[in-house]
């Protein structure tokens, strides 16, 4: 499957090794690992699992921007889901509260798919309304409080472990896999590709991009409110104010830095995923360094403007320049 | 107009202007000459490299070679206010002024009456006002641009010019969304400016309009100077020669003459299919093996035909039949599932998705027919393009290359191939040859032929008349988005088409006022 992680990918390898480099130089012990109670800990396992919430979100967004669009609202469907699968979780079975919290989110990403590709609004403001309503709805299910629950099922889905791997953890690689076999198997991500890159000329060689537009919100939706169960499901509770509270920029940073561009065309869901953990990456070197916490903010903004320097048209257009006069032939 | 035959200097002069964009040679030595207080028409069919000069001329675009004196002395703008500066305005047809600012803002833009830094705006309404009322205009000069008519942004922005000094006024398709009274007003006031010795540029498609307000004509072609004539001395079918037609060569249909009228099968028909407001309801037939093409002037119809035809735009009335069974043609979906293809005029916008390589490109619309469930695997995918690469010579011959940075004719190829690739029973080609170099052109007129033979049905629309005859076995002309006239077997030659075109124009001009 080398579509899956194209040569371009390099770039995001080398600087989540810089990264690792230097979170291992700030922290000895950062690599290493033990087995305790059948799960494994570390520093290394604490990125992936703290990474994971946005991983999921990735996956998701990667295929919106893909088509060219944007969504906001992620981190309020995780809200929404995180606040529904804690209200039920002590009442009801885990398929319950899964099919409830994953329909939630479904139904969110049609909301927003129905705006963008029915109606044709502007990908950003069609998510914002549902970003800022969602919070909302999220209050209103845990009325105000913060939900907490007990049930061991949902309780797992956050701390057990699976063959030592923890499994949220297992869970984002779970839906990596699945998510690239849907996407990569059929012909879902040619189709995106084409939306995204030319719209008019893909309606126009008898692509549905209505029905690709409304398929990558509804995914998103979906990965979204997987990825509020498992944050619920790892504090034993939800706080709707709080739960993925700004994280549908991080999982945006982490499309970007995985170097989807936000005009849509071609994208790669793994590369996504390495831009979350990358970002993860970071974050957890900055806790470890005894830095206060503020500067986990200043150094994502620098990194996002290195990212957004190497992208802009300008420079890409002054690399132009450059390649041209190298080679001989235009 | 009266001294419009003097010796007299003029104003503006354009000498061997070359500009080429990459490979594609724009303009080659093109003349244009604009004497004081003449309106001179500048004409020529989509890509003839009108824009081009305007842009040229205005210091849009670097030229490559040539001159430009204005009151012979030489100028070089480099930027549009440059050219502006130097007296030389030009209104688009979008006009590009600020629709959320003021008239009088619009007008006073960067050039405000100030006071002590402070905008005096008292005074500005009260110019911009008086500035107006010499273009017979008595309007709210406070309100928003944008509230007022198309009509009266143009005047805005022609009142801003000439208030700049300007000597030379380029207007590019001013009256294409004005109605017949708008373009009176705008004919009063360009006639007006005329006789304060002001030289106007004056582009447009509309024939009827070029005979009533211009002193001369200069017709370009495919970015080559065709001529410079007094409007006077050139009777209309002339003029559209002119601008249609390579040659004065009587170029018959080859086909016509080489087939025997066999008795073809329909593969399509159309009955009084058409659109309100978009193309007249027509009756179309088109035929395994047969070549249909589609002529007229821009703005005729032809690409509207096409689309309505492919379902890129829905009838709202009229009835399509494929292979005698009704349909319904929606969407482009709907186009495709019965086994259309389309090859749009704007290839990069509408056609060719550049990121994508030229596989991806060639396997889209299959791959889009065939459905998610059913993808092309990379082999067949890889044998795919390998084939239509090899049978259209596309180069350079590499599948994985973005389809970008191809030349024209080469994306052009791809696009043929993405509709090859679905076996389709009917393919529309709006310009296929618009646009490519010389080589490229011939192997497509050359595919179209063998397509034909292999018993598809072909649409096929160029402004290009030698092309439309040498491959048609019948023309349809259109005439103001109407299908006029259906030329078969002998009678599809260059001067009929050109008299189907030019018919009485005047009168069907005159009962629509």
């Amino acid at each position: 499957m080398t579509a899956l992680l194209p040569r371009r990918g390099l770039a995001q390898i080398l600087a989540l090794i810089v990264i690792l480099a230097v979170d291992r130089v700030v922290s000895p012990q950062f690599f290493d690992l033990r087995l305790q109670d059948g799960r494994l800990f570390g520093s290394m396992i604490d990125v992936l699992n703290r990474g994971t919430p946005v991983a999921l979100l990735s996956l998701g967004m990667v295929l919106v921007i893909a088509t060219r669009g944007i969504d906001l609202s992620v981190g309020a469907v995780m809200a929404i889901c995180g606040a529904i699968a804690a209200s039920l979780a002590d009442s009801h079975g885990l398929p319950v509260v899964l099919a409830a919290a994953l329909g939630a989110g479904l139904v969110c990403g049609l909301w927003n798919g129905f705006l963008v590709a029915v109606l044709g609004m502007q990908p950003i403001v069609a998510t914002l309304i549902l970003m800022v309503a969602g919070r909302g709805i999220a209050q209103l299910i845990t009325e105000g409080r913060i939900v907490t629950f007990t049930s061991p099922d949902l309780v797992w889905l956050g701390n057990g472990a699976i063959l030592g791997v923890p499994v949220p953890v297992a869970i984002a690689l779970g839906m990596l896999i699945l998510t690239g076999a849907v996407v990569r198997g059929s012909a879902l991500g040619l189709l995106i590709e084409a939306t995204g890159g030319n719209a008019r000329a893909s309606e126009l060689a008898g692509v549905g991009t209505r029905a690709m537009i409304l398929a990558v919100y509804v995914w998103c939706g979906v990965c979204a409110a997987l990825a509020g169960v498992i944050a619920a499901a790892d504090i034993m509770g939800a706080d709707a104010n709080n739960s993925g509270l700004w994280l549908e920029l991080d999982a945006i940073l982490a499309v970007v830095i995985g170097g989807t561009s936000l005009f849509g065309g071609r994208f790669s869901l793994v590369l996504a995923v390495l831009g979350a953990l990358i970002i993860q990456t970071m974050n957890t070197g900055i806790l470890l360094s005894g830095y206060p916490p503020e500067f986990n903010l200043l150094v994502k903004a620098v990194v996002v403007l290195a990212v957004l320097l190497l992208q802009s048209p300008k420079l890409s257009g002054f690399a132009g320049i450059m390649a041209r006069l190298r080679r001989t032939k235009p | 107009m009266e001294n419009g035959l003097d010796p007299a200097p003029f104003l503006l002069e354009v000498r061997g202007i070359s500009k080429s964009f990459g490979a594609v040679r724009a303009l080659q030595e093109v003349d244009f000459t604009l004497r004081a207080g003449e309106i001179h028409a500048l004409l020529g069919e989509n890509g003839a490299g009108k824009s081009t000069l305007i842009k040229v001329v205005t210091g849009v675009f670097p030229r490559d070679a040539g001159v430009v004196r204005l009151g012979g002395e030489e100028v070089e703008p480099r930027s549009a206010k440059a050219a502006l500066q130097a007296g030389i305005a030009t209104v688009y047809q979008e006009v590009n002024l600020l629709p959320n600012l003021s008239v009088a803002q619009n007008l006073f833009l960067d050039r405000q009456p100030m006071r002590f830094g402070i905008v005096r705006e008292g005074e500005m309404r009260r110019r911009a006002k008086a500035l107006l009322t010499e273009f017979g205009l008595d309007i709210d000069v406070a309100a928003p641009l944008g509230n007022y008519s198309v009509a009266i942004q143009h005047v805005t922005a022609i009142a801003r010019a000439v208030d700049l000094s300007a000597r030379v006024l380029i207007l590019d398709e001013p009256t294409a969304s004005l109605d017949r009274h708008e373009v009176e007003i705008l004919f009063g006031i360009m006639r007006q400016l005329a006789k304060r010795g002001i030289g106007i540029v004056f582009v447009s498609h509309f024939l009827d309009q070029v005979y009533e307000i211009s002193d001369r004509i200069t017709v370009l072609r495919n970015g080559r100077l065709v001529g410079e004539r007094e409007i006077a001395s050139l009777p209309r079918l002339e003029l559209i020669r002119m601008m249609l037609g390579r040659e004065l060569a009587e170029t018959t249909s080859a086909r016509a003459a080489a087939s025997e009228p066999r008795a073809r099968e329909v593969c399509a028909s159309f009955e009084n299919y058409g659109k309100a407001g978009y193309v007249a309801p027509f009756n179309l037939e088109l035929r395994h093996g047969e070549v249909v093409g589609l002529a007229g002037l821009l703005g005729s119809g032809r690409t509207e035909t096409a689309r309505l035809v492919f379902g890129a735009e829905r009838a709202d009335g009229g009835q399509a039949k494929v292979e005698g069974a009704s349909v319904r043609l929606q969407s482009p979906r709907d186009g495709v599932r019965h086994g259309f293809g389309y090859c749009p005029e704007e290839r990069k916008t509408d056609g060719i998705v550049a990121e994508l390589t030229v596989r991806e490109n060639i396997v889209l619309a299959l791959q889009a027919k065939r459905g998610l469930h059913r993808p092309l695997s990379r082999r067949e995918q890889d044998e795919l393009a390998s084939r239509y690469i090899k049978m259209l010579d596309i180069r350079p011959p590499d599948p994985e290359r973005p389809v970008g940075l191809l030349s024209g004719g080469n994306q052009q190829k791809v696009l043929l191939a993405r509709w090859l690739a679905t076996s389709p029973r009917l393919l529309v080609l709006d310009e296929p040859t618009r646009g490519i170099d010389v080589g490229a052109h011939a192997e497509i007129i050359r595919l179209i032929r063998e397509l034909c033979d292999d018993g598809l049905a072909l649409l096929v629309i160029s402004s290009e008349l030698d092309e439309i005859v040498t491959y048609s076995d019948r023309v349809v002309v259109l005439r103001d988005r109407a299908h006029v006239e259906e030329l078969a077997g002998e009678a599809i030659d260059v001067t009929n088409i050109l008299a189907a075109i030019a018919a009485d124009g005047a009168a069907m001009q005159e009962a629509r006022a």
